[in-house]
């Protein structure tokens, strides 16, 4: 590791592993930490108090707990498509989903600057109550600080999660050769349409987020009992999501580029600052690894829900590179799809 | 080196002009662009247009990758 | 948009890899050199290497502004950076390059708290200058000649409004006098050359004749989608094939013979010629954009010195062959082992075009 804090180390990419791994880790380790997923499955079953009537307790009336957190920056706190009170809701609530659990509760930590409007904040307050409900999440407990003008940015907000596992899932070690990998809808649009409103140097409303809730998404995927594995690619983006998925195993995924829905506004941001849309952030996508018999089943029910009209089949898992993603490229050459090495910036060449 | 995008001219005002590419505008300079006009494409370098684009040009260039193709 | 698309997934790419193949037993092995870094990326993104025949190679030469630009150039940028009143403005690519030190960068001093700003264009950095009146804002010009113009129109604009506070470094650079040495260096083995289709459209097919004229090379004038690079491939073995080196312009929607007159006026104008040290060249005479002292209020080397200091090599990194051509990256003891993207020593790994970090990134 370097001596000081980049950026990098929150891009979600490999420096974002490595500070993990190497010192998150070895300081913190037990068995829940070591899966390294979007959230924890506590052993359960957990008894008491806890009364499910929706089907996502157990056959005893309880189910294992999964417990997740997230912290929100992003800035402007405001994007054509959302804003950090939406975002701070859905990502959380993604979190859980992408572990097969049904999310119930949150808890809501807000870090403000002095000199912040009152009337953004109710903006935010509105955005995260209307989100909660959809996502049919309470906010049941939070927090509020506040710190010396010039010490943050605005606003910044952690949620916490818990949801009761309904579907489990085998994780990484359930991924066999012959699966199908399937991603819920094009990819990309909130990482370039935050990099939109943040530097300003492009415009237009054909570009917004993806953020969204993706509760019914992940049941709809899980349903078929035989997915493997799902997660958001969110920071670090679609490729680095899929590199999670491989590395450390004896497999492969292998993507066809041509079949990777792209917005075109989200490939024409991209050109013009040399930004690759296989690393941008969704923060309403998922991808799922499944058994391929079930792959055109759940992408007919996933095209039946919100965003999700392009999701598709986008590849397969092999053994060709094991480790590694490789994407089938439209020339019909190969190249190989690493994690993001650091965040990307505008450049010229 | 040299990143390009191709954009469609929207407006333009003195040295200054609107570029359009996938539904998305972006400010840019056509300092040295002989007499801009909207609907022109241009070629876009670091937010300047570098050169003019035409459909003939590019229908032109289309018959030439064939020529190649078909070469030998 | 204007029939890119048609160039993006060319129909006959399988025939045409075909009949390559065939030409490529007739010509045995030959090494094509790209110049451009844009070049370098659409060549790993394509994958068009995993698809060519064994005994066509591609090179990346001194195309990537970054690659080039050497150590203590960085360090004395570097140096700039620490005044609190200065803001230094850089495209994204060269705030990741190490100087002489291993990390330290500009990322890492604005992680510090030195003021240092990620731009898109040499616009971007003169509104900064006009938004922050009290500091001075150093832009830093680096790029070949499809830059340059956009540089030097920037600095008349900052003349025209009378901007007292921006001010340009010019690592500016040219790229046939480049060429020139790397051909003429004694090592030299590259049966043709992918040139520079954005470079072209400012200087004209024309800059590009010396190749065949001068040196009996085959050239090949190339867009960047997948069909222009085929195209090229094919164009250059052929030529090779039947040793008849010539220039081809293969990017005509684009590139003219004359190249932007108006583009090259403005360069000419702002800018004057300066011999300029190259990473893996050396010092080369007039290859560098000076700025003119009609416009030396904006020349950031006059106003802030800019003297870089002779520093010792990096032990190991081979940047300096590998952008010559000399050696591929997977020559070089670092390569993968201690240089890696995340953690880059040398500039081809820096940059997302550098060829380390293409070769890092896309191989098979």
């Amino acid at each position: 590791m370097e001596e000081i804090i980049t950026l990098d180390y929150g891009s979600g990419g490999q420096k974002t592993s490595e500070l993990i791994e190497a010192m998150l880790l070895p300081a913190l380790d037990n068995p829940a930490l070591q899966q390294l997923s979007d959230g924890a499955v506590l052993a359960g079953p957990v008894h008491g108090g806890v009364s499910e009537t929706d089907g996502s307790a157990g056959p005893n009336g309880s189910s294992p707990i999964v417990f997740s957190t997230d912290s929100f920056v992003v800035s402007p706190w405001r994007f054509p498509g959302g804003d950090i009170g939406k975002l701070c809701v859905c990502g959380t609530v993604n979190d859980l989903s992408m572990m097969g659990a049904v999310p119930k509760y949150l808890s809501l930590s807000l870090i403000l600057e002095e000199g912040f409007y009152i009337r953004d904040l109710k903006e935010i307050i509105a955005s995260v109550a209307r989100e909660a409900n959809a996502a049919g999440v309470h906010i049941v407990t939070g927090d509020t600080k506040v710190v010396e003008h010039g010490k943050g940015d605005g606003i910044y907000i952690n949620t916490s999660g818990i949801g009761f596992l309904k579907n489990p899932m085998p994780g990484k070690a359930g991924i066999t050769e012959g699966d199908a990998v399937i991603v819920s809808g094009s990819i990309g649009c909130h990482g370039a349409c935050v990099m939109m409103a943040r530097t300003g140097i492009i415009n237009g409303d054909a570009l917004f987020s993806d953020c969204q809730p993706l509760t019914a998404h992940a049941l709809a995927a899980a349903a078929s009992g035989r997915v493997r594995i799902m997660r958001d690619p969110t920071r670090g983006g679609l490729a680095t999501t899929l590199n999670e998925f491989t590395e450390g195993t004896g497999l492969c995924i292998e993507v066809d580029e041509d079949t990777i829905p792209i917005d075109p506004a989200v490939a024409a941001a991209c050109d013009l600052l040399g930004f690759d849309p296989l690393y941008c952030a969704c923060e309403g996508r998922m991808l799922a690894v499944t058994a391929p018999e079930d792959a055109e089943a759940i992408v007919s029910a996933l095209r039946r829900l919100p965003g999700s009209k392009n999701a598709s089949v986008i590849g397969t898992v092999t053994r060709r590179r094991p480790g590694h993603v490789l994407l089938k490229t439209t020339l019909g050459g190969h190249r190989l799809l690493g994690k993001l090495s650091g965040q990307q910036l505008p450049r010229i060449c | 080196m040299c990143l390009a995008i191709p954009m469609k001219l929207k407006k333009i005002e003195g040295s200054k002009a609107i570029g359009e590419a996938g539904g998305l505008t972006k400010e840019i300079r056509v300092d040295f662009i002989d007499t801009p006009a909207p609907g022109d494409y241009v070629m876009v370098h670091a937010g300047f247009a570098i050169q003019k684009m035409t459909e003939a040009e590019a229908l032109e260039n289309i018959a030439l990758m064939e020529e190649i193709e078909h070469a030998l | 948009m204007l029939y890119e698309s048609a160039f993006q997934k060319p129909r006959q790419a399988k025939a045409l890899l075909k009949k390559l193949e065939a030409l490529s037993l007739a010509t045995g092995p030959i090494r094509l050199m790209e110049i451009c870094g844009t070049h370098t990326m659409a060549i790993a993104q394509t994958g068009i290497k995993s698809l060519l025949p064994k005994n066509i190679e591609l090179l990346s030469g001194p195309g990537c502004p970054v690659c080039v630009t050497p150590a203590n150039v960085i360090d004395e940028v570097l140096r700039l950076s620490s005044d609190p009143h200065r803001i230094i403005a850089s495209y994204g690519d060269l705030l990741r390059v190490p100087g002489s030190h291993r990390q330290d960068t500009l990322w890492h001093r604005k992680a510090m708290g030195a003021h240092i700003l990620s731009v898109y264009s040499p616009m971007d950095a003169l509104e900064a200058a006009k938004a922050h009146p009290e500091k001075e804002v150093l832009f830093l010009g680096v790029g070949f000649e499809t830059t340059a113009p956009g540089t030097a129109a920037c600095i008349l604009e900052a003349a025209r409004q009378g901007i007292r506070n921006f001010f340009v470094l010019s690592l500016l650079k040219q790229t046939p006098p480049a060429l020139r040495a790397l051909i003429e260096a004694p090592d030299f083995k590259v049966s043709g050359f992918l040139c520079p289709g954005h470079v072209a459209a400012v200087t004209g097919s024309r800059a590009f004749k010396f190749l065949p004229e001068d040196y009996a090379l085959p050239a090949v004038i190339s867009g960047f989608e997948a069909g222009d690079l085929l195209a090229s491939v094919f164009k250059l073995t052929q030529m090779i094939a039947d040793r008849q080196p010539a220039l081809y312009n293969e990017y005509i929607r684009l590139v003219k013979d004359e190249g932007n007159p108006a583009a090259q006026a403005m360069i000419r104008q702002v800018f004057g010629p300066g011999d300029s040290v190259w990473r893996g060249l050396g010092s080369v005479a007039k290859s560098g954009l000076r700025i003119r002292s009609a416009y030396a209020d904006f020349d950031g080397a006059r106003r802030f010195g800019f003297a870089p200091k002779e520093t010792e090599a990096i032990p190991g990194c081979r940047c300096a062959e590998i952008i010559r051509g000399v050696l591929s990256p997977w020559q070089c003891p670092l390569f993968k082992t201690t240089c890696t993207p995340k953690d880059p020593v040398g500039p081809c790994m820096v940059s997302s075009e550098g060829a380390c970090a293409a070769a890092y990134k896309y191989s098979e």
